[in-house]
C-alpha cells in the first residue's frame, strides 16, 4: 500500500528531510528556540516554493532554504551568530538525552554524555562558516559538490573551510586534554 | 606548521572524494612528505571527535508544531471539503509514525495525500503572491529598513550572487522603505519594499535574460505586474489598484 503513495508530493519528497533541516538550523542558531523559528519559517518557504522545485536533490534544496533563512534571521538580530551555543542548560530537550540508554550502565552513559557535550561546545565555538561546512560534511555527509551548492561557495572554498574547521577542532581537543 | 599544497588532497581522500588514480599519486607523495603525514593524523583526530550522537534530529514536540503550521499554511481548496475539514489529521501520520508506520495509517495517509494533490500546481505568479502575503506577517517585511537606496543596495552585497538595481521613487510618491532576501523560483532573490499611502509594494528582482514589456495579472485580490529589462526579472505585487501599480512600474522603468 505504501508504494501507492504519490512519489512527488511535498510530504514524500521534502518531509523526510525534516531531521536534516533541524540539525542544520540547530547548529547554526544559538539556542533551541531560534532554531525552531528558523525551521518553521524554512519549512513554510519550502512548502510555498515546492511546486517550482525540479531538482534531484531535495535534501540539498531544503538545506539551502534553511541556511538562507538562518542567515536572514541572524542579520535581522545582529550579533546572535557571535554567541556560540555553549550552554547545555538552554536546551529543554537535553534532559531527555541525559537519560541513560538501556545498554549502558549509568557511569558509562554519563561519560558518553559529557564527552558529547564537550565536543558540542568545541564545534559551537567555531566561526559559523567553518561550523556549517563541518556539519554538512560530517553529520549530513554531503559531498563537496553538494556543500558547494548549499552554501553557494566554490568547491575550493569548501575544502579549505573544512580543513580549517578540522584543524581548529583537533587543536581545541588537544588544549582541552592538556587542561 | 608549514604547509604543503597537497594537504587538501589528503583531506579529499579521507572524505572519499579522490579517484583511484589521484589516490595512488597522493600515496606516493605522502610517503615522502612529513607535512601531509602530520595533516593526515590531525584529520583523523578531528574525524574521531565527530560521533553520531552529535546529530540533532528534530525533537518530537517540535516536529508536531512544524507539521501543524504546515497544515495550516496549505490553502483551502474548493471542492475538497472532506480533506480540508481535517487538515490536522492528514499530517498525523507524519508525526505519529516514527518507526511504526502502521498499515492503517499508511492507507489513510495515502488516501489523504491523493485527495490533497493540487489539481493545478501553483506557478510563479502564485509564488509571488504567497511571498508577498508571507512578508506582510508582522516582522517579516524587511531585513533592512531604510529609505536610502545607498543603504539598501549595499545590504544585498554578499547575500546574493547579483546586485539588484535599487531606485528611489520618493519623488513619484512611492517611497522606498527597505528590502529583504526572499526565495522564489528555486533561488534567492531580492525583495525591495516600497509604499504608496498605507499600501505595501513588493518588488522581487533576480537576473534573467531578455526584455519583456509589463504584463498585468490578478490573484486573490492582489495585482501583479511582471517585466524584464537590463538583465533582470521584475515582479511587482501589491493590493494597490491596478492603475496605481502600473504607474509605479512606469515610474520605476523611467527612473534613472
Amino acid at each position: 500500500m505504501a508504494d501507492s503513495l504519490p512519489s512527488d508530493t511535498f510530504e514524500a519528497v521534502v518531509l523526510p528531510h525534516l531531521d536534516a533541516a533541524h540539525n542544520l538550523a540547530r547548529w547554526l542558531m544559538r539556542d533551541a528556540a531560534s532554531a525552531e523559528d528558523v525551521l518553521q519559517e524554512a519549512m513554510l518557504r519550502a512548502l510555498t516554493y515546492f511546486p517550482s522545485f525540479k531538482g534531484v536533490n531535495p535534501r540539498g534544496w531544503l538545506l539551502q532554504i534553511v541556511r538562507n533563512t538562518a542567515y536572514a534571521s541572524m542579520s535581522l538580530n545582529r550579533g546572535v551568530e557571535l554567541v556560540p551555543m555553549t550552554n547545555a542548560s538552554d536546551e529543554p530537550d537535553d534532559a531527555v538525552s541525559r537519560l541513560p540508554s538501556s545498554d549502558d550502565d549509568p557511569e558509562t552513559s554519563l561519560i558518553k554524555t559529557r564527552e558529547r557535550d564537550r565536543v558540542r561546545r568545541m564545534i559551537a565555538a567555531l566561526p559559523i562558516e567553518l561550523r556549517e561546512t563541518l556539519v554538512l560534511r560530517e553529520l549530513e555527509e554531503l559531498s563537496y559538490k553538494e556543500i558547494a551548492e548549499v552554501t553557494r561557495m566554490p568547491i575550493g572554498t569548501v575544502m579549505s573551510r573544512l580543513w580549517r574547521a578540522r584543524r581548529l577542532l583537533a587543536q581545541a581537543a588537544r588544549r582541552d586534554e592538556a587542561a | 606548521m608549514p604547509d604543503c599544497d597537497k594537504v587538501l588532497l589528503v583531506q579529499a581522500e579521507l572524505d572519499g572524494e579522490l579517484g583511484a588514480a589521484e589516490a595512488a599519486a597522493l600515496a606516493a607523495h605522502r610517503a615522502q612528505c612529513p607535512i601531509c603525514e602530520a595533516a593526515a593524523a590531525e584529520l583523523a583526530q578531528a574525524r574521531a571527535l565527530m560521533r553520531d550522537d552529535l546529530y540533532q534530529p528534530v525533537p518530537e514536540d517540535m516536529r508536531r508544531r512544524v507539521l501543524t503550521a504546515l497544515a495550516a499554511a496549505q490553502p483551502p481548496r474548493p471542492g475538497l471539503s472532506i480533506a480540508t475539514s481535517d487538515s490536522f489529521g492528514r499530517w498525523r501520520g507524519w508525526w505519529s509514525n516514527g518507526a511504526s508506520f502502521g498499515f492503517g495509517a499508511a492507507c489513510a495517509a495515502a488516501l489523504a495525500f491523493l485527495l490533497l494533490v493540487p489539481a493545478m500546481p501553483p506557478g510563479l505568479t502564485e509564488q509571488i503572491v504567497a511571498g508577498h502575503v508571507r512578508a506582510l506577517q508582522p516582522g517579516h517585511l524587511q531585513d533592512v529598513a531604510s529609505e536610502d537606496r545607498h543603504t539598501v543596495k549595499p545590504w544585498f552585497d554578499g547575500r546574493l550572487d547579483f546586485a539588484p538595481p535599487v531606485k528611489d521613487l520618493a519623488a513619484a510618491h512611492f517611497p522606498l522603505t527597505g528590502g529583504r532576501l526572499d526565495y522564489l523560483n528555486g533561488r534567492p532573490v531580492a525583495a525591495l519594499v516600497y509604499q504608496r499611502d498605507k499600501h505595501v509594494i513588493d518588488l522581487f528582482v533576480w537576473p534573467a535574460a531578455g526584455d519583456t514589456p509589463p504584463q498585468t495579472a490578478e490573484r486573490q485580490g492582489y495585482n501583479i505586474v511582471h517585466w524584464s529589462q537590463g538583465g533582470m526579472n521584475f515582479w511587482a505585487v501589491s493590493d494597490l489598484e491596478v492603475a496605481q501599480l502600473e504607474e509605479f512600474v512606469a515610474d520605476w522603468r523611467n527612473a534613472p
